[in-house]
């Protein structure tokens, strides 16, 4: 008796685990299939070297690079918030900090994440931008540095988080060796404990990174709609996701050139946070060798 | 030597002044009426021991009799242990380095120490032993240099790594990284080296090796070194000491401790019949 039903129960779980899998092939597929269609009207190379992206206007323009920058830009901003934030607090609670008070500050922080991403949007716009504006003259309404700016805050326990589990997983015997040596603490941390868990904060960073390029409602709100192939944070902007959102909500026609677009700047997206996360997953599988 | 005492200034290039020039005793540490504990649990009772200058002295016992926190205790490391606390004295150089005034990484300059398992940074060899001179503020490359040949010459390293000095110390074998790690501890030329274990993860020929190496390193350091291998202590020490639950139950010269124990205990465990 018991085992047919655990049998079934096995039978259960593989088929939820195809259905996950064949969901995901099924999205692949049809990513693909627009795509091929809407290059099959397009030239790659336009799409790739064309400075501007005007699908909707009269004057069709079907250059990526304008999205790209945005989202680039708007990542970027992210990463320089996040990256320094992250790795000090993630230093700070693993190296300085009591237990007691790294056990109440870390759900506090992960809090941050799970925020959700409209109110992040919402905050930007009405709160972030208009306070930049009284040191920064020349800052528009929307901008990539204030859409930026939050979505670094969201990404910071991503970054603190995982550096932290890399700090924390580097042995004891080599801040031993360091003590032992004569190094002070702070001699410690920097010139052992962090360069031995480089990798591990590399893979938290780039994980971050992937989470930002991919995030959708804060840019859509507060880094504005107007592709533009510039580096200037302080101008409206317009990211892959962004552009994404404009037009599955607008009027445009499903079956028309303009609305394969968003599956072609989708695709754009998708391959590269699957070339980040495999970069990361590539790395922390290297980096768990080290110590085993 | 008083510079424990006074914070030194980071720029100062290390010569032996400790063991030239203190002349006061011939005991590089002593301790007196020393106990410790780890939070209400006593590890240590009333020790009182001197550790002779440029000599080896071993510490043997069963396990958990002390030997590590002893040696641990010469060196402040167990200040990274919560809850652990000593009373009594402990002079090193004349200096009770439990005082309050007492800069630890002064001190640790000055007792440099090696582990049981070979830990090297994972950075590159040359890196590994330049790592004690950098910290201390010396920048000075040929200086460093010829401080990283001398270090790795003396652990007989030098002829096995000198044309891959760049490479990271993970790539050596078990005996090598403890050679270098005893060349790192060797760099910033402290007064004392202690060895918790130092050869107990590795195989017989690398054990030989260092045993050697103590035989050389004499000359210029106190050397005190823990360990479970007999034979060991016999050969490379010149004093002995035998702990039992957390006393020194017998310090003599190794000599006599290993051809005439005057205690019961030690003869049991020497010989090898100890419950
Ligand atoms: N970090 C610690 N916290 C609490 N108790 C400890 C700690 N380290 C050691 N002890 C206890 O102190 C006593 C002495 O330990 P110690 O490590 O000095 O022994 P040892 O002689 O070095 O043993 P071994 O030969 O196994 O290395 C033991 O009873 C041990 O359980
Ligand atoms: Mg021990």
């Amino acid at each position: 008796m018991k085992k047919s039903s655990e049998k079934i129960i096995e039978k259960l779980l593989l088929s939820s685990a195809l259905f996950t899998i064949l969901t995901t092939l099924l999205i692949i597929a049809i990513l693909l299939f627009e795509t091929v269609k809407f290059f099959s009207e397009i030239s790659i190379i336009d799409f790739f070297t064309d400075t501007e992206w005007t699908p909707l206007f009269d004057d069709k323009h079907f250059g990526i690079l304008p999205l790209l920058s945005g989202t680039f830009l708007t990542s970027m901003v992210a990463t320089l918030i996040a990256l320094p934030v992250g790795l000090v607090i993630a230093i700070y609670l693993n190296e300085y900090s009591g237990n007691k008070f790294r056990k109440t500050i870390k759900p506090l922080l992960e809090l941050l994440a799970a925020v959700p991403t409209v109110i992040y949007g919402f905050f930007a716009l009405v709160i972030v931008t208009p306070f930049l504006q009284q040191f920064i003259p020349g800052l528009a309404g929307f901008s990539s540095l204030s859409a930026g700016i939050v979505m670094g805050i969201m990404i910071i326990p991503y970054v603190s988080s995982l550096s932290e589990d890399a700090l924390f997983a580097v042995p004891k015997s080599l801040r031993e060796a360091s003590y032992g040596m004569g190094a002070t603490k702070f001699q410690t941390v920097f010139k052992v404990t962090l360069p031995a868990a480089s990798s591990g904060v590399i893979v938290a960073v780039i994980l971050a990174i992937s989470r930002a390029i991919g995030e959708t409602m804060i840019v859509a709100i507060a880094a504005g709609q107007q592709p533009r192939l510039t580096l200037n944070p302080l101008v409206p902007v317009e990211t892959i996701t962004a552009y994404i959102v404009q037009v599955s909500l607008g009027d445009v026609p499903r079956e028309s050139l303009e609305y394969t677009t968003i599956f072609a700047a989708g695709i754009t997206l998708f391959i590269f946070t699957l070339i980040l996360n495999n970069i990361s997953f590539w790395l922390r599988n290297k980096f768990r060798e080290k110590y085993d | 030597m008083t510079e424990i005492l006074s914070k030194k200034k980071k720029k100062k290039k290390k010569n032996k002044t400790s063991v030239e020039k203190s002349v006061k005793s011939n005991f590089i540490i002593s301790t007196e009426s020393l106990n410790a504990y780890y939070s209400e649990t006593q590890a240590l009772f009333d020790i009182n021991i001197q550790i002779p200058k440029l000599a080896v002295t071993a510490f043997i016992g069963p396990s958990g009799c002390g030997k590590s926190t002893l040696l641990r205790v010469f060196n402040r490391m167990n200040d990274y242990i919560d809850g652990f606390k000593t009373e009594g004295k402990v002079l090193v150089d004349d200096t009770d380095i439990y005082a309050k005034n007492i800069d630890t990484e002064t001190l640790r300059k000055n007792v440099g120490m090696v582990f049981q398992k070979p830990n090297p940074f994972p950075k590159s060899i040359y890196e590994n032993v330049a790592f004690g001179l950098k910290i201390q503020g010396i920048n000075d490359k040929s200086f460093i240099e010829h401080r990283i040949e001398e270090s790795l010459k003396q652990v007989a390293l030098w002829g096995e790594v000198k044309d891959k000095m760049k490479k990271n110390a993970y790539g050596l074998s078990g005996g090598q990284q403890q050679r270098l790690c005893i060349a790192r501890t060797l760099a910033v030329e402290p007064s004392v080296v202690l060895m918790d274990e130092p050869t107990s993860a590795l195989d017989p020929i690398s054990t030989g090796r260092i045993e050697e190496l103590l035989f050389e390193l004499r000359n210029n350091y106190s050397i005190v070194i823990v360990t479970h291998n007999m034979q060991q202590a016999a050969r490379i020490s010149d004093k002995t000491a035998f702990f039992w639950l957390g006393k020194i139950v017998e310090y003599n010269d190794t000599k006599k401790i290993f051809t005439n124990p005057k205690n019961k205990q030690t003869e049991n465990y020497i010989s090898g019949h100890f419950g």
